[in-house]
């Protein structure tokens, strides 16, 4: 039992349930109790998304305490089946069914006897996995149960497509600029004249994975979800994978290398030819990226040395860390991640980039480590940026969880090219800013404060009673002294000296009318 | 054009699959309420998942509500609860020192049935605070029976009148007072047994039902719950209650029943023409011939006006998820709209008689049928019915607000009832605000095009 009053990644369901909702025609089917199907309505505000969200919940009640879920399952599960003729329909356990301990894969089993859409149990235990991981496996489960009925059934067409091609793995609903970051990478790939086999889940549909093998490689943009379908996908099918974050200029340079690497390996053994992306990449650094021109610019001269901290899952808090510092010139004091599963990688890839590593998911140990170091700015989660605003430190958002404000509507991607002139504008305005407030303090703000009272009491002395003014101070700040204002102006009116809390919603009253 | 007025009241049921808050969520309002206290909810990653998303910027005002989170050792009893909760406990108490901390069950407490009440006393022998338990859990509640499942339990610890610290302060403090003052009261108010209500409403929304009472010469002598746990009324035989939300039937028959308390049946004070009849309820139980209440309900509606001009003919639809919706029904029913269905999670015919009675009497006035009211709706079925019946106006939760836009419906989010300030003459007006906003957006926006927008 620990004290907890946030958390950094979700329970498991959510992940399952984000990668089920990503696909096309699937349906989740949420063995909860009622409120626990809170997830449709981060779906629905935070992506703003307009279709009814594809999850529902085979309600936990008293009975199904007392007596077992029985029936209640497997036809909640024929039910949609029925009304909404899904491909596949996810059977997805929460806490409450995790301790039930039900035969739930027993029930999938039955259903998807009869059912005509294909029923699985999602592997997932609220108790071992978090929301990522939770995605990652459920991910690679779906992946690896149509690639296996495929198998069996014998209906196998393993050949690679004649041009190059790839998979992309691990974009979907709710991730940090997911949306932006898959239109880039398009538009990369089209640059570099390789065709998009799949990508998945978002948008995907599960009749296609069969097809996923014949991309000549994978691409994992984000290494949290999406990794292990790859390995999968390596060891089964000996697909190759590249897992390098397209992030930043010496990053986006180091993967399209790669890139070209795996492209002319297989060219090799097929027709196509072999291809040279040097002068792409060099094209790309040094004019349509504005990055790098924009840190030898005079303006990053100020950020030299700066002090600042990093914290996030481990793609964008790592990605940023060596961002700023070597391609901007920063220093990093600090470089975190919550994701304690994958510390190992994340220890490697920062070593040498920054003072201090921690990997914590208690978000009063962040706090109290930036309080400790006192950056210039920091780049996190939306915690750290509440952190910052307590702390009156600037903050950029690199990482979920977010706000509905990290879901823009504009281009907004972090990888790619475009990427780097959207960190270089988040880095060089959390700075700017930042200094900007500094300088007022120094000299004592834009303008002297003597703002003249709105107010109209100073004349005629209007006397508050106890009671009223007590009333009054149980107005939330932003509205008491409109309130105050309004109430004056209607003792004034009316002739009336003494302020009581009955004169005080009589105003309140007056004013409606 | 006649119409045929169906004057039978019936509340079907459905299959239950719905979409609502965990009543968990209570601790948001609550915690703001009763200034003194600590929730803590024992509970998994899943409801502290939903509360931190739910409550959005609050949580970083260093909230005075937190997760015990149980792990798998709490699960599989290898963890000792008592002693588990005993050390978060001494910790709350080390950092915030509440009066009270009130802990809230849930369903996985339910279902490994940890022993709370029974550890409880214990602890709070051993430690010094009071210790409520409530069971605000999604396995027997939804949404706003949260607040219910804490104020039954916090019914318990009320003061019986004779022993009752603060009448006994303030028996010391009006020794002190000067005479013009105690006089003033006495004519202030009649001489009536004493009047308890419950429910929580901000401050200052209770203060102006205060005042509206004191209009009739009627003291409240306390709320529950009051500001502050330390200010908790006196209960007990002889002591009159009354509701003031829909979803307090537990608490109700709490008080009933284990505080020997009389309960005032009345509908609820939402709208003017609740809040009318609410007082009118409470008059005759003292002897009062209520005064003026008819000219004040005129005006309000008079003020109202331009918001009626807007909602007149236009029909709604409640999905149902806070319990709040009778009442709103009756309120815009009176205020010339058609409303197609009621969704509601749990009716409670007793606790709500009066309520679903003047929703009849006003359904007659207005010569409208009296709408289906739907206990335990499944949302699936009433989007179906929705897209037959095409209302002006959906209210429901935020699950389905933005498809249903995208389908040109437009909706109110019914979560923003709850946590408006709609109770009394003075806020009848929030309440059209709230209701007519999607439709004044829609004619500011007339010209932007399609309001269908989504592939077919």
């Amino acid at each position: 039992m620990k004290l907890a009053y946030w958390m950094y990644a979700g329970p498991a369901h959510i992940g399952t349930l984000r990668v089920a909702s990503s696909f096309k025609n699937v349906h989740a089917i949420m063995h909860a109790p009622l409120g626990d199907d809170y997830f449709n309505v981060m779906r629905s505000m935070l992506e703003r998304e307009r279709d009814f969200t594809a999850a529902t919940a085979s309600i936990v009640d008293r009975h199904v305490l007392a007596r077992g879920s029985q029936e209640r399952v497997v036809d909640n599960i024929l039910r949609k089946d029925k009304e909404e003729h899904p491909d596949l329909i996810i059977l997805t356990p929460t806490c409450t069914s995790s301790i039930l301990q039900e035969d739930l894969q027993n029930f999938v089993n039955r259903a998807s006897i009869i059912s005509d859409s294909d029923v699985i149990f999602a592997d997932v235990d609220h108790y071992q996995v978090n929301e990522i991981q939770a995605a990652d496996r459920t991910l690679e489960q779906v992946v690896r149960y149509y690639l296996d009925r495929c198998h069996r059934q014998e209906k196998w067409d393993q050949f690679l497509t004649d041009a190059p091609s790839v998979n992309i793995i691990g974009i979907f609903t709710l991730g940090f600029h997911n949306q932006h970051d898959c239109r880039e990478l398009r538009r990369l790939l089209r640059d570099l004249d390789i065709q998009i086999n799949q990508i998945i889940p978002e948008g995907g549909s599960v009749e296609e994975l069969q097809n996923l093998p014949k991309a000549w490689f994978n691409l994992i943009p984000y290494r949290e979800v999406g990794l292990m379908t790859a390995m999968y996908l390596n060891k089964e099918y000996g697909m190759p994978y590249i897992s390098t974050a397209p992030m930043g200029a010496v990053d986006m340079a180091e993967w399209i290398r790669q890139i070209q690497k795996n492209v002319n390996t297989l060219a090799l053994s097929s027709s196509s030819k072999r291809v040279d992306y040097e002068p792409y990449i060099d094209g790309q650094t040094r004019f349509v990226s504005q990055a790098a021109w924009f840190s030898r610019s005079i303006d990053c001269q100020n950020l030299t040395g700066k002090e600042t901290v990093v914290f996030g899952d481990t793609t964008h808090a790592a990605s940023i860390t060596k961002i700023l510092v070597r391609e901007m010139g920063i220093r990093v004091s600090c470089a975190g991640t919550y994701c304690k599963h994958d510390a190992e990688w994340f220890k490697e890839q920062i070593q040498g980039f920054c003072d201090e590593i921690l990997i914590t998911d208690d978000h009063a140990e962040v706090g109290d480590m930036i309080a400790h170091m006192e950056p210039s700015a920091i780049f996190g989660t939306q915690m750290e940026r509440h952190i910052g605003k307590r702390l009156d430190i600037p903050c950029g958002v690199i990482s979920a969880p977010v706000h509905i404000q990290n879901f823009p509507l504009g281009y907004r991607p972090f990888l790619g090219y475009e990427g780097t002139n959207q960190i270089a504008d988040l880095v060089y305005n959390s700075f700017a800013l930042g200094m900007e407030d500094h300088l007022l303090d120094i000299f004592g703000g834009h303008d002297t404060k003597e703002i003249i009272s709105k107010s109209l009491s100073t004349d005629i002395g209007l006397i508050w009673n106890p009671e009223s003014r007590l009333e009054l101070s149980k107005i939330p700040r932003f509205a008491r002294e409109k309130v105050e204002r309004n109430t004056e102006k209607f003792a004034r009116q009316k002739g009336i000296e003494t302020i009581t809390v009955e004169v005080m919603y009589a105003a309140k009253e007056a004013l409606n009318t | 054009m006649s119409v045929k007025i169906d004057e039978t009241l019936t509340v079907e049921c459905e299959t239950g699959n719905y979409h609502t808050f965990c009543p968990i969520s209570c601790v948001s309002w609550l915690y703001q309420k009763i200034e003194d206290s600590f929730f803590l909810v024992v509970g998994t990653k899943t409801c502290g998942y939903f509360l931190q998303n739910a409550l959005g910027v609050m949580i970083f005002a260093e909230p005075r509500y937190a997760m015990a989170e149980l792990e798998e050792g709490d699960i599989s009893a290898q963890l000792n609860d008592y002693e588990g909760l005993k050390k978060l406990c001494i910790r709350i108490k080390k950092d915030r020192d509440p009066s009270v901390i009130i802990w809230i069950g849930t369903c996985t407490t339910e279902i490994i049935k940890m022993d709370l009440e029974g550890m409880a006393p214990k602890l709070e022998w051993e430690i010094g605070i009071p210790i409520l338990v409530a069971r605000a859990n999604g396995l027997d509640y939804a949404f706003t029976q949260g607040e219910d499942t804490v104020l039954a339990a916090m019914a318990h610890r009320c003061p019986e009148p004779e022993f009752s610290v603060r009448e006994r302060k303030e028996t010391i403090q009006n020794f002190f007072i000067s005479h013009s003052r105690k006089k003033e009261e006495l004519v202030e108010y009649a001489n009536h047994p004493s009047l308890v209500l419950f429910g929580s409403l901000p401050s200052n929304v209770a203060s102006q039902l205060n005042l509206e009472l004191k209009r009739q010469s009627i003291k409240v002598s306390g709320w529950l719950p009051a500001q502050k746990y330390t200010d908790l009324p006196s209960l007990g035989d002889g002591v009159y209650v009354c509701g003031v939300n829909p979803f307090l039937s537990r608490t109700a028959t709490t008080l009933i029943r284990r505080e020997k308390c009389q309960l005032i049946e009345a509908p609820f004070p939402i709208g003017p023409d609740g809040t009318r009849a609410w007082i009118e309820k409470i008059c005759p139980i003292f002897g009062i011939e209520p005064q003026g209440l008819e000219e004040r309900e005129e005006r309000i509606w008079e003020s109202l006006k331009d918001y009626l001009d807007l909602v007149r003919d236009k029909s709604v639809f409640f999905m149902g998820d806070n319990l709040l919706e009778v009442s709103l029904a009756r309120f815009l029913i009176r205020c010339g709209m058609i409303v197609h269905e009621i969704g509601i999670p749990y009716m409670d015919k007793r606790y709500q008689a009066a309520e679903l009675s003047l929703l009849q009497d006003t359904c007659m006035k207005m010569r409208v049928p009296i709408p289906r009211i739907v206990e335990k709706p499944d949302n699936s079925n009433q989007i179906r019915r929705i897209r037959e019946l095409q209302p002006d106006l959906a209210i429901t939760g935020m699950a389905h607000a933005n498809p249903l836009e995208a389908r040109g419906i437009s909706t109110k989010w019914s979560v923003e009832f709850t946590f408006a300030q709609i109770h009394g003459f003075a806020n009848a007006r929030d309440v059209l605000e709230l209701v007519t906003r999607p439709l004044r957006r829609q004619k500011n926006l007339e010209d932007l095009g399609p309001t269908t927008l989504v592939r077919k």
